[in-house]
């Protein structure tokens, strides 16, 4: 083996090491730049896993939810049709761990269009704006929604 | 929604196969300068071992995170290599052979872990249970008689027959688990009661309770077994696991504060601890390299003679390394003691460099902080904790090697993770990445579909 070859072949070596590196960065990038709930967009040869949602939504209407206070601050959830549960129970969309918020405190679905909040009979009650919610009332865009020390909020 | 990145992992285990079996390839040519011969069966061998891991891990933990598999495929493989290519110089007690063989013995670790644990935060029940077998096989060695479990001064093994393994090793696993069960019951009480004092926090003298238990087991280790790296490793574990569980940094200061006293201590009163300091500060000096008139005598008149020949040794090795290695198979790495167990990554220094180091050690960081990211993602406080105790365990432990090779820290004796040779060390950590990939799939994992059916709603509490 000539030392020409044999340097050829370290630096190589040392490059695809590097190249290993920067791939397995380049596989977590989602998690160091975007959210862990969304991805920043879609990658490379995975297909949007649901395109049937996109046609429907219409200006106005809500597309994210977005805690504003409470330890879960910033984090996002992506609004599809599916309803989004709050609560302690490890089985809730947000799950909150906060002594004044119940197993299982509220719920936020789309109806029509609109998305309504519905309390689950949580025991310290959840606000929207100033106002108790005691029957399932729609959420206009923007409007803080309170449960326990977490406050979420409709985003478009 | 995380995805679960299936195609990804597959492609990143595939380079990870390829880099291992190119080094391979490369250390053949290096020193016989021919492809070796057994780099096809050891190549399909590796890729095998870990198609094998992979689909396991795609069938019991499918949300499982994509980059831990193939990284530690990747630093294992290397660590083979450098055993294969020490084997090669020869060098006495290099067995590439064996490591391999234990390493595919760790592949059925991960795999039976992954299959018989399907729900981690079973291990909570056992949290007593995994402190009692933590506390009994960390003193095994030391009760043992010293002619079945001391080798080369430190108490660790148990050796029967030809066999040996390092209790430790698994020790430090159940005592994570063991710290994780505790904390999780006990934290409220450590993060909230006390009063402040200036800038910090201090928690109450009763509470100090834990924290002195594992101190003193940790002393305990160093003086009973001498082994500087278990004692260290378990200690700074359990401060940083008691750090994320009560977010109070008195508790660091405190246990910084009393690791650094009893190790002073120690090292006034026990030689072997005393020696290493002594190393540490000055492994230039002739006495300690082993080179002075008074270590030529035979015995050496000096009992400090030589203390530090093997770290000298490995930062030679460093520097003929420099910025890009010497290539594999064109170092010398046989000329440092133990090179291919605790000094592994020396060996690796000269061969790959600065350079190689860096994309290693990026390596293990990027392992860690996977770990991490599973522990922040976890719903429950428990698997947080687990998680993150597991990840800075790896962590440290590198830390902690990789900082007495290079003599920042003391020289301890601590296994390289997924490098050296040894099976107790290989084994071991093969199970905690399968309990890190059992705690990053059940995190990533999307949450069940929130009750549909109006007016049929039904609460079940579980």
């Amino acid at each position: 083996m000539s030392e020409l070859t044999l340097l050829l072949i370290r630096l190589a070596f040392l490059a695809a090491l590097w190249f290993f590196v920067i791939a397995a960065v380049g596989v977590i990038r989602t998690d160091l730049f975007g959210s862990s709930t969304a991805p920043a967009g879609p990658r490379k040869g995975i297909r949007p896993a649901k395109p049937a949602a996109k046609p429907k939504s219409k200006k106005g209407e809500p597309r994210q939810l977005v805690v504003t206070g409470g330890p879960l601050q910033g984090t996002t959830i992506n609004l599809t049709e599916t309803p989004i549960t709050i609560g302690r129970a490890n089985d809730a969309t947000l799950v909150v761990s906060d002594d004044y918020a119940s197993s299982r405190h509220a719920r936020l679905f789309p109806q029509d269009g609109q998305w309504i909040v519905e309390d689950l009979g949580s025991t310290n009650g959840t606000y929207l704006d100033r106002s108790k919610v005691t029957r399932p009332t729609p959420v206009p865009l923007g409007v803080p929604i309170r449960v326990g020390k977490t406050v979420i909020e409709l985003r478009k | 929604m995380p995805a679960k990145r299936r195609m990804a992992q597959l492609v990143m285990l595939a380079v990870a196969v390829l880099i291992v079996m190119g080094a391979y390839a490369n250390v053949g040519l290096a020193m016989n300068g021919e492809v070796p011969s057994g780099m096809l069966t050891y190549g399909l061998g590796l890729g095998g071992l870990m198609l094998a891991a992979y689909l396991v891990l795609a069938k019991f933990a499918p949300w499982a995170d994509p980059l831990i598999l193939p990284l530690v495929t990747l630093i294992n493989g290397l660590g083979c290599v450098m055993i294969f290519r020490l084997e090669s110089v020869p060098m006495a007690g290099a067995s590439s052979n064996s490591q391999i063989m234990w390493t595919a013995l760790g592949v059925v670790m991960f795999s039976v872990t992954l299959v018989v644990l399907r729900d981690h935060r079973m291990l909570q029940r056992l949290t007593y249970t995994a402190g009692a077998v933590g506390l009994v096989l960390l003193a095994i060695p030391a009760v043992l008689p010293g002619s079945l479990s001391e080798v080369q001064g430190a108490k660790i093994w148990i050796r029967i027959g030809g066999f040996s393994i390092q209790p430790g090793e698994f020790a430090k696993l159940a005592l994570v688990v063991f710290f994780a069960g505790y904390l999780v019951a006990k934290r409220d009480v450590l993060a909230l009661a006390g009063r402040r004092l200036l800038f910090i926090d201090l928690p109450r003298a009763r509470d100090l309770g834990p924290i002195l238990v594992t101190w003193g087991l940790s002393l305990l280790v160093l003086v009973f077994e001498k082994d500087l790296g278990t004692s260290l490793l378990l200690f700074g574990t359990f401060i940083a696991m008691i750090y994320i569980a009560t977010q109070r940094t008195s508790w660091v200061l405190i246990g910084v504060l009393l690791f650094v006293g009893g190790a002073f201590v120690a090292g006034q009163l026990f030689d072997h601890v005393g020696a290493r300091f002594s190393a540490w500060l000055d492994p230039g000096s002739p006495i300690f390299y082993g080179n002075a008139p008074v270590c030529l005598e035979d015995p050496p008149g000096d009992p400090l003679c030589s203390k530090s020949y093997q770290i000298m040794q490995g930062l030679f090795g460093f520097g003929a390394g420099g910025i890009l290695g010497t290539g594999l198979g064109q170092g010398h790495p046989e000329l440092i003691p133990l090179s291919f167990s605790d000094f592994i990554f020396a060996a690796t220094g000269e061969e790959l460099g600065l350079t190689g180091l860096m994309a290693l050690l990026m390596m293990y960081a990027l392992l860690v902080e996977r770990g991490l990211r599973s522990s922040i993602a976890a719903r429950d406080p428990y698997s947080k904790l687990l998680a993150g105790g597991l990840s800075f365990i790896l962590a440290w432990q590198v830390f902690i090697i990789v900082g007495g090779v290079t003599n920042l820290i003391p020289l301890t004796g601590l296994v390289t993770p997924f490098m050296s040779q040894g099976g107790s060390a290989l084994l071991a950590n093969w199970i905690l990445i399968a309990l890190l990939v059992r705690m990053s799939d059940s995190a990533r994992k999307p949450p069940p579909q929130a009750i549909q059916n109006e007016g049929m709603t039904q609460v079940f509490q579980r």
